[in-house]
């Protein structure tokens, strides 16, 4: 018994020795939660926002700089000055004789280096004789990035290296999926609130906003009346407009069918209502 | 209840899938469905329970006791062997006290592989459904396995002395190889479920949608670098848990018969321990290796990321397992008079293992995101730095190595004297092979570390292993040649070591099962986020990736649990043996 007691107590010191190293011996670093998927609200954005957005999901999100940071060298820099900012050497890289991509402008360049790694390597930091990156795709998988977070950082990029912004802030970019899916937001409390939560000016002309897409509404009340309003934002295939930007016909099936089933009654009434007296 | 679990989920999933497809008949052929999207709210919260920890420390303890009785059948089968070979009838014995104390864990084994499952079933049935559905088949052989290894190892337990001698222990031979063979399939099945959350294969990379091939699945990139790690570390388990039974027995026996007999395995057990640890390293760089291949991002999430620090927190571990089976070498010394010749050494190998341990524990700060290098207050040191990666780790682990077995070379001739002629030469060339070793490895281990600028400094590692396995080879080559008929000084004396070596060997038993519990949770921990690493999102509210100092506690914890079930076991066989010796 008392063998049995002396082997516990030493069990547990050793234990002890253990936990406390460490709880106390090394520092705790807390990883940073997992990320939540947000909507973009991309219709209400300006080009600063939008870098800022490139910015966040470059250090977050994009999970880039665990590979391009200054203290690993697993991988170019991107973001620093000079030589060290990608988008003062896209350029160069479209002239590489090793280049074989598809891209024709610096901005496509970036776009590349994301979407797919392995169109060019740059010298020193792939497999196979630089054929294949460790680069992963970047819109796949863990990182998941949309096509307009790519654009984002590739604004962000450009900013930063001070060459001139040529990515657009892409209009129309479908919602994510999961974000609506996770709770159901806070219901609008004026027609305003109702076109910026749903996006409408994603792709019309409508209150301040100044999408392209679909036909302008700012005075659509003065042509059409309550009940097709309605059944434009309840069923909008059942009506096509004729009066879509650039003189182009409309497409059917581009303005978002379910519209109806998101909105609450209330806010809907309202949309209607201001549309109506949109003359 | 293990069994019937799995064969019951197994059913409900085949039914279900049954439903499914008659559903979709109408549409086209049969397709599998993607993998769910999840919210918190499918994550059935019972009680109080935390349901993570829960399963946590379950499917730990299931584990451990897996490592355990899968281990222990292999040398059990080396020592019969060796016994029948050498017709010494003592291997035979305590191959036989071994599997004795391996059936008590078996049970325990079955017992907690179910826990699990309910756990699964009840806290992540979603994931259990994806799961089950992609490895239907695999699941249902390993049931018809695992009455295929209780069968097998009832029958080599309980037949041992009926299967005696002559033809008859060539067939208990034949069993204990066919019940090695049977467990080993099973650890790769149970490997093939593990890695397929790390590293997901033979589904569809967008949404999770199976493409037919079980196969696929099972032999993801992941399977066979983890495969040879868990195999290998195993037997270093194994051993080091039978060699914490006979400290027990030691300790408790009061006769010179039975502290000579403890004593003896204890050794024993401690030599398979060492032999098991002294590959691992290896077959663990291969299978962080093979992680960065298969996913950079995962990879430096594991060296370089958040989970950073607990490599030092290994390298303690380590450190501390090799410390431990040193001291236990020195003192063994002590069973013979020769030891005398040898004892002046002690120190200096002693602190070249200390220094190594001091190398390896070095950390190496490389950093997540920009946030954490201010928080951790800048990169890493301009001449110290080197000294915390891989090339510098790759020779502070070689040359403990090498010490290691050093001491080892140094116990086995403190009883002998060579009298072949050229003796003098003899030890002459095995000096010079371990300096040239050491010197080799150093001379490798600064040049990759301080001169190449290659992202995969690794590149060191396999000239200095080599050397590492040309100083072990040569120095037992001309060793057996060189004590061919060598004389005895002084003879070995078992049961004539020190009460605190014994507690050498508790140390061993208690660090593995601490690192094991450790790296565990590690090789879990880097898919953060994801059930499946980017085909299946962790939703609940417990999916944020915890500290290290959190997962030491939940570690503990599990290890306290295992550690008393361990010692209530060895004390189990003590009264059984005890009212067998009264008969
Ligand atoms: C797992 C590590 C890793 C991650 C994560 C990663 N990259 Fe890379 N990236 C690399 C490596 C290695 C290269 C160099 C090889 C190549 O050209 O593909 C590279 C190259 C690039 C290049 C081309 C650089 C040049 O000089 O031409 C760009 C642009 C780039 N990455 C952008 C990004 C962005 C943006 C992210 C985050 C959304 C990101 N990378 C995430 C490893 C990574
Ligand atoms: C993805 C782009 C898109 C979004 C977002 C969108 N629409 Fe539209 N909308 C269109 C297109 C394209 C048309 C023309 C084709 C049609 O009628 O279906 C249209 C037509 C309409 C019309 C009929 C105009 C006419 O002159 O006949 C109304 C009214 C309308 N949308 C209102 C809305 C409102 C309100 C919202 C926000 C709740 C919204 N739309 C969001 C693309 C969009």
């Amino acid at each position: 018994m008392k063998i049995f007691l002396k082997i516990v107590f030493f069990c547990i010191l050793v234990f002890s020795g253990f936990v406390g190293f460490a709880n106390f011996g090394i520092p705790q670093v807390k990883s940073a939660p997992p990320p939540t998927e947000e909507k973009l609200d991309l219709g209400n954005m300006t080009m600063d926002q939008f870098i800022a957005l490139g910015d966040k999901v470059f250090n977050g999100k994009g999970t880039c700089t665990l590979c391009h940071n200054n203290v690993g060298k697993r991988a170019p820099m991107l973001d620093g000055a000079g030589e060290e900012a990608v988008a003062n050497r896209a350029p160069l890289r479209l002239k590489d004789p090793r280049y074989k991509g598809k891209a024709t402008t610096p901005e496509e360049y970036l776009r590349e280096s994301m979407k797919t790694p392995s169109a060019f390597v740059v010298a020193g930091f792939g497999s196979d004789n630089d054929t294949k990156s460790p680069m992963p795709v970047v819109t796949q998988g863990s990182i998941g990035l949309s096509d307009a977070e790519v654009d984002a950082v590739i604004a962000f990029l450009q900013n930063k290296s001070g060459v001139e912004v040529t990515v657009k802030i892409p209009v129309g970019a479908p919602p994510s999926e999961k974000a609506e899916e996770a709770k159901p937001a806070e219901p609008a409390k004026t027609p305003e609130e109702v076109i910026v939560k749903f996006g409408c000016g994603a792709c019309h002309k409508i209150g301040k906003e100044e999408g392209a897409i679909g036909p302008d509404l700012t005075h659509v009340g003065k042509s059409k009346n309550e009940s097709y309003l309605r059944r434009a934002v309840l069923d909008p295939n059942a009506d096509i407009a004729k009066n879509c930007p650039g003189g182009a016909p409309c497409v059917p099936g581009m303005m978002p069918p379910d519209f109806g089933a998101k909105m609450t009654g209330s806010e809907f009434e309202m949309l209607v209502q201001y549309l109506v007296k949109s003359k | 209840m293990y069994e019937s679990d799995i064969a019951n989920a197994e059913e409900a999933v085949k039914s279900e899938a049954k439903a499914t497809e008659a559903v979709k008949e109408g549409e086209k052929k049969a397709e599998y469905p993607p993998a769910p999207k999840l919210t918190a709210a499918d994550y059935p919260q019972i009680g109080g329970f935390n349901s993570r920890i829960l399963v946590w420390i379950v499917a730990q303890l299931h584990l451990w006791f897996a490592a355990f009785v899968l281990a222990v059948p292999i040398f059990v089968l080396i020592i019969e062997a060796i016994g029948m070979a050498t017709k010494d009838q003592r291997y035979d014995n305590m191959a036989y006290e071994f599997i004795k104390v391996s059936m008590a864990a078996y049970s325990i084994t079955a017992i907690m592989g179910g826990l699990l499952t309910f756990s699964l079933l009840i806290f992540y049935p979603d994931l259990f459904k994806y799961l089950t559905s992609l490895f239907s088949r695999s699941m249902l052989a390993y049931a018809f396995l695992f009455f295929a290894e209780s069968a097998s190892l009832y029958v080599y337990y309980y037949g041992w002395h009926w299967l005696e001698g002559g033809f008859k222990k060539w067939v208990h031979l034949t069993i204990g190889l066919v019940l090695n063979f049977v467990g080993t399939v099973l650890m790769l099945f149970a490997n093939a479920w593990v890695t397929f959350s790390m590293s997901p294969n033979g589904v569809d990379p967008g949404t999770g949608a199976f493409l037919g091939s079980e196969w696929d699945v099972i032999h993801n990139f992941l399977w066979n670098p983890l495969n040879l790690h868990r195999v290998v570390a195993n037997i270093a388990y194994g051993g080091s848990i039978i060699g914490a039974y006979a400290a027990y027995k030691f300790l408790g026996s009061a006769s010179k018969e039975d502290r000579a007999h403890y004593d003896w395995m204890g050794y024993t057990s401690n030599i398979i321990a060492v032999g098991g640890l002294l590959p691992l390293p290896f077959a663990g760089y291969w299978l962080v290796k093979e992680i960065y291949a298969y996913s950079q991002q995962m990879g430096i999430t594991l060296m370089g990321g958040v989970f950073a620090w607990l490599f030092i927190m290994q390298a303690v571990l380590i450190g501390a397992l090799f410390l431990s089976v040193n001291y236990y070498l020195w003192c063994g010394m002590g069973r013979s008079e020769g030891s005398v010749r040898y004892t002046k050494n002690i120190k200096w190998i002693a602190a070249a293992v200390v220094a190594c341990f001091l190398v390896w524990f070095t950390p190496h700060t490389l950093v997540l995101t920009n946030q954490e290098l201010k928080a951790l207050g800048g990169p890493y040191h301009k001449y110290l730095g080197p000294l915390g990666i891989m090339p510098a780790k790759n020779t502070a682990v070689n040359i403990m190595i090498i010490m290691t077995f050093l001491s080892f070379t140094l116990y086995r001739r403190v009883n002998k004297i060579a009298t072949v002629s050229w003796a003098d030469a003899g030890s002459a060339v095995q000096a010079a092979i371990f300096a040239g070793g050491i010197g080799n490895i150093i001379f490798l281990g600064v040049y990759h570390g301080y001169f190449t600028n290659t992202a995969y400094k690794v590149a060191s590692s396999i000239p200095q292993v080599s050397s590492t396995a040309v100083v072990i080879i040569a120095t037992l080559i001309i060793d057996s040649m060189m004590f061919k008929g060598a004389k005895e000084v002084a003879p070995l004396r078992w049961g004539n070591v020190p009460a605190r070596s014994q507690y050498a060997l508790f140390t061993l038993a208690v660090s593995f099962t601490w690192l094991m519990g450790l790296m565990g949770y590690i090789r879990s921990g880097i898919r953060q986020h994801w059930h499946v690493n980017s085909i299946m999102r962790d939703n609940s509210i417990n999916a944020f990736t915890p500290t290290i100092g959190y997962a030491a506690q939940v570690v503990t914890l599990a290890a306290v649990i295992f550690m008393a079930i361990v010692i209530f076991i060895f004390w189990l066989s003590n009264i059984s043996s005890k009212k067998s010796a009264a008969h």
